[in-house]
């Protein structure tokens, strides 16, 4: 196998939205240093934003006044049931305005208001319009300048790790030739986004890709750090989101900017007719039913429950709030990010002026950056976080700050997007933002302690290369035994590997086919399901082309981010986010013993799992 | 829906097989020419189609949930900056739209410069805080923890 190495000071993993902020920022810092970013794809269109969007979720409008980071801070808490680490969430909301003017420097074309023409337009409070069917696009032109180099199509499987234990590059393959790739590097940042196509999705056969976050987020990001041995946090939070029904178009600008309303089959709000019962159970002592806006997972949750009385289908009154005038809004929002709705429509027929379309809670996504929190344990900023430090402690699973901001328990590996935990509501902006601030802590580190230096033991990286290839290897050894078809007695091709995968959390873990509720016993027969797997992939993966090697090595990255997900969810006896899902041997909210942060580690070499709490210090009251 | 290659049309260039996120889009060696090794792994973000100059792709709707029948075409101007839809109905109605795509011209994002490296060990980001448009960066109003 052709087999090549390199040599860097930073080396980020994934060109989304937070890679790019990384390498940006880092320049910025570093100005002579090589950076370099990677991806299994081509970061001009790769990621979440692959396809576009039509909003930026994230911009306060400090400069004109229009929120302060306080009260995005108590926004995002209140969204996520009170459980966020405040000190990163307060970071990103200081410095995101700063990343969207740059974007509009660049060329992204966001609204302004026509009466006051400092301010943009707001879809709503936090959220303001663009054009971006080339979002992704202008940000790669942005990273590309920032770079020395761009490894595109250039899959990551392991992170690596020096004899200090330090971070110190990685290793993957190119997924069209299966060149091995080698990259040292002083400092690595994390930032290979999110992770669909662990649940079930509700799009079956030739439809299966069509999921709201896209079939490559293939949860990189939490399985590199899972296997590199990071402390993971707020995994059981894995989260639905309502959307188009078919299309999974999104809800955002319906809901907010044209105020459209969202019904049961009678015509009733559906929060409403729930309201009494979520406050009895799910207020908590922050008062969250209370809160305004409503938090996703209870508006979530008020919808599941009319479905479940048989009073479905839910519908979006487009019809109500969409004219001939202003029917463009509508389909822009659809054409520049979510395409497939629009087809939807027009096959069957739907004019959204005329008539209601029917709204679904989605399949579950683990993800960090959206209405939720997944993700590894992060340092905060110093000047934050230093002081907010549980007396006495030392590990780093259990502080707040060690040194580096974005940095995660490992030294020198840095986290962004939606690889970092505990940080929801970062959306593109924040994660760009985000990126930026791991990518400037990242150069910081190198400064101060010349990061890592790189020594791997040869037979590490030999050991590694044996691995990544074993499914190749392991097909051609038996390709010849049967007559032809894909069933082998002992080779497991990814997409058994993930349907199988998909069937076990769909069941056992909350996921759409089980009402996104689950129990104890549910939960301990599924993982021992997933533990199968697991061990099925090591004895029996197979590829037969380097594009089936990307998929599986996905879904190896796959299966650890859903037994992180089930350790957590084992762990949390409470309903926090009863709309994400539900425990029903404890169906209530529990602040008196699990308003915590649930994190763990895994040590791969005794397949082990350590899961613990740790105390949510609040810094905005 | 999931993408398709017209063989009449398509000149082999590549462009889509270099744009797809999910890598579906591969050379057929019978032919030389691409299409989409794995329908089921789609997204339909329709960056295929909007690469090709040749309009030889296209897109159905999935025809395991979706009626067939429409039809999404579009073009995407770099020069223009625009970007042209057209939506055709099942029934035959026809929809069109354009949207803006980028204020400035394409490649126009010089390498950045450096930073100030006296705010190194500050909390400042690159060209704050004048970026953010206010004047100093801000902290929480009373850093202290009110629970626990
Ligand atoms: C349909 C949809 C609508 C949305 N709407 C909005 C909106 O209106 N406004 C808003 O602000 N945000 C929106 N978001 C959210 C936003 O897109 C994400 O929050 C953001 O993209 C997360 O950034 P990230 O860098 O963490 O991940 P991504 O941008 O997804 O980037 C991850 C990168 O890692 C690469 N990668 C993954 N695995 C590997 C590997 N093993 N090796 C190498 N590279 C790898 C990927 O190819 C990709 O380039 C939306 C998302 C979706 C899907
Ligand atoms: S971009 Fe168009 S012309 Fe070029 S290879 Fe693809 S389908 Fe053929
Ligand atoms: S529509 Fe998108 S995901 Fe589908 S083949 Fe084209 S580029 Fe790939």
């Amino acid at each position: 196998m052709r087999s090549r190495t390199i040599n860097c000071d930073i080396l980020i993993i994934g060109g989304g939205m937070s890679g790019c902020g990384a390498a940006w920022e880092a320049r910025r810092w570093l100005p002579s240093s090589k950076i370099i970013i990677v991806d299994k794809a081509n970061i001009d269109r790769s990621g979440a934003v692959a396809m576009g969007l039509s909003a930026i979720n994230t911009y306060l409008g400090l400069k004109n006044g229009e929120n302060t980071v306080e009260e995005y801070v108590k926004y995002v808490k209140n969204d996520l049931m009170g459980v966020v680490r405040e000190d990163l969430v307060y970071d990103i909301g200081r410095h995101v305005d700063g990343t969207v003017h740059m974007f509009e420097e660049w060329g992204l074309p966001i609204w302004h208001d026509k009466n006051q023409p400092e301010r943009y337009v707001r879809e709503g409070r936090w959220q303001v319009m663009i054009n971006g069917e080339s979002y992704k696009s202008i940000v790669a032109e942005a990273a590309r300048s920032a770079a020395d180099e761009v490894y595109n199509r250039v899959a990551i499987t392991h992170i690596l790790r020096d004899g200090d234990g330090k971070g110190c590059g990685a290793v993957g393959f190119n997924v069209r030739d299966g060149t091995f790739y080698v990259f040292i590097a002083k400092a690595v940042v994390v930032a290979a986004g999110g992770a669909s196509q662990i649940y079930r999705p509700r799009s079956t056969g030739e439809g299966m890709g069509r999921t709201w976050y896209p079939p490559w987020a293939s949860g990189s990001a939490y399985g590199l750090l899972i296997d590199a041995g990071a402390v993971m946090t707020m995994m059981e939070a894995r989260f639905t989101v309502p959307r188009y029904k078919d299309g999974y178009g999104p809800v955002g600008a319906w809901q907010l900017l044209l105020k459209a309303r969202q019904t049961n089959a009678e015509n009733k709000d559906c929060f409403g007719l729930h309201k009494d019962e979520i406050k009895r159970d799910f207020n908590g002592m922050g008062g969250y039913a209370d809160a305004i806006p409503t938090p996703t997972n209870l508006r979530v949750y008020a919808v599941l429950s009319e479905m479940k009385l048989g009073h479905g289908p839910i519908y979006m009154h487009t019809e109500e709030v969409l004219t001939e005038k202003n029917e463009e809004v509508g389909w822009e929002d659809f054409l520049d990010m979510t395409i497939s709705q629009a087809l939807v429509w027009a096959a069957q027929n739907i004019d959204p002026t005329k008539m209601p379309s029917e709204i679904l809670p989605s399949e579950p996504y683990v993800m960090g950056s959206h209405a939720t929190e997944n993700g590894a344990w992060a340092s905060g900023p110093e000047d934050i976080s230093k002081d907010h430090n549980p007396r006495g402690e030392n590990d780093r699973g259990k502080l707040y700050f060690w040194g580096y901001n974005r940095m995660s328990t490992i030294d020198g590996v840095f986290l962004c997007g939606d690889a970092c935990g505990a940080t929801a509501h970062k959306f593109s902006s924040g994660s760009f933002t985000e990126g930026r601030i791991a990518g400037k802590s990242a150069a910081r580190y190198i400064q101060d302690t010349g990061g890592s230096k790189g020594s791997v033991d040869k037979s590490t990286i030999e050991d590694l290369h044996d691995l990544i290839y074993s499914p190749i290897n392991r097909y051609e050894k038996f390709r010849d035994t049967v007559t032809g078809g894909d069933v082998y007695s002992s080779l497991l091709f990814w997409k058994q590997g993930i349907v199988r995968l998909q069937k076990i959390m769909d069941e056992y873990a909350a996921g759409w086919g089980s009402f996104y509720e689950t129990n104890e016993g549910l939960l301990n027969t599924g993982y021992r399901l997933i533990l199968y797997l697991a061990d099925d992939f090591e004895k029996y993966s197979a590829a037969k082309s380097y594009h089936e090697l990307l998929r599986i090595w996905e879904l190896y990255h796959r299966i650890l981010t859903a037994e992180s997900v089930m350790q957590h969810m084992m762990f949390r006896k409470e309903s926090r986010w009863p709309g994400y899902y539900l425990r029903s041997d404890y169906p209530k909210l529990d602040d008196q013993n699990w308003k915590v942060y649930v994190n763990s580690r895994y040590n791969k070499h005794e397949k082990r799992w350590e899961v613990w709490k740790v105390p949510v210090l609040e810094i905005v009251g | 829906m999931p993408t398709f290659v017209y063989t009449s049309r398509c000149v082999g260039c590549g462009d889509c097989v270099d744009i797809c996120p999910n890598d579906l889009m591969h050379f057929n060696p019978k032919n030389r020419k691409p299409y989409n090794i794995e329908p089921e792994g789609c997204w339909e973000c329709l960056n295929c189609v909007k690469v090709c100059n040749r309009s030889a792709i296209e897109v159905r709707g999935y025809a395991d949930f979706v009626p067939m029948g429409a039809a999404i075409d579009v073009l995407r101007d770099e020069k223009r900056n625009m970007v042209f839809w057209r939506i055709k109905y099942r029934n035959g109605k026809i929809k069109e739209f354009s949207f803006p795509i980028r204020t400035k011209p394409w490649g126009s994002i010089k390498r950045p410069k450096a930073a100030d490296p006296a705010q190194l060990r500050s909390e400042f980001l690159s060209d704050e805080p004048d970026i953010i448009g206010i004047k100093d960066l801000k902290v929480p109003s009373a850093p202290r923890e009110v629970s626990k």
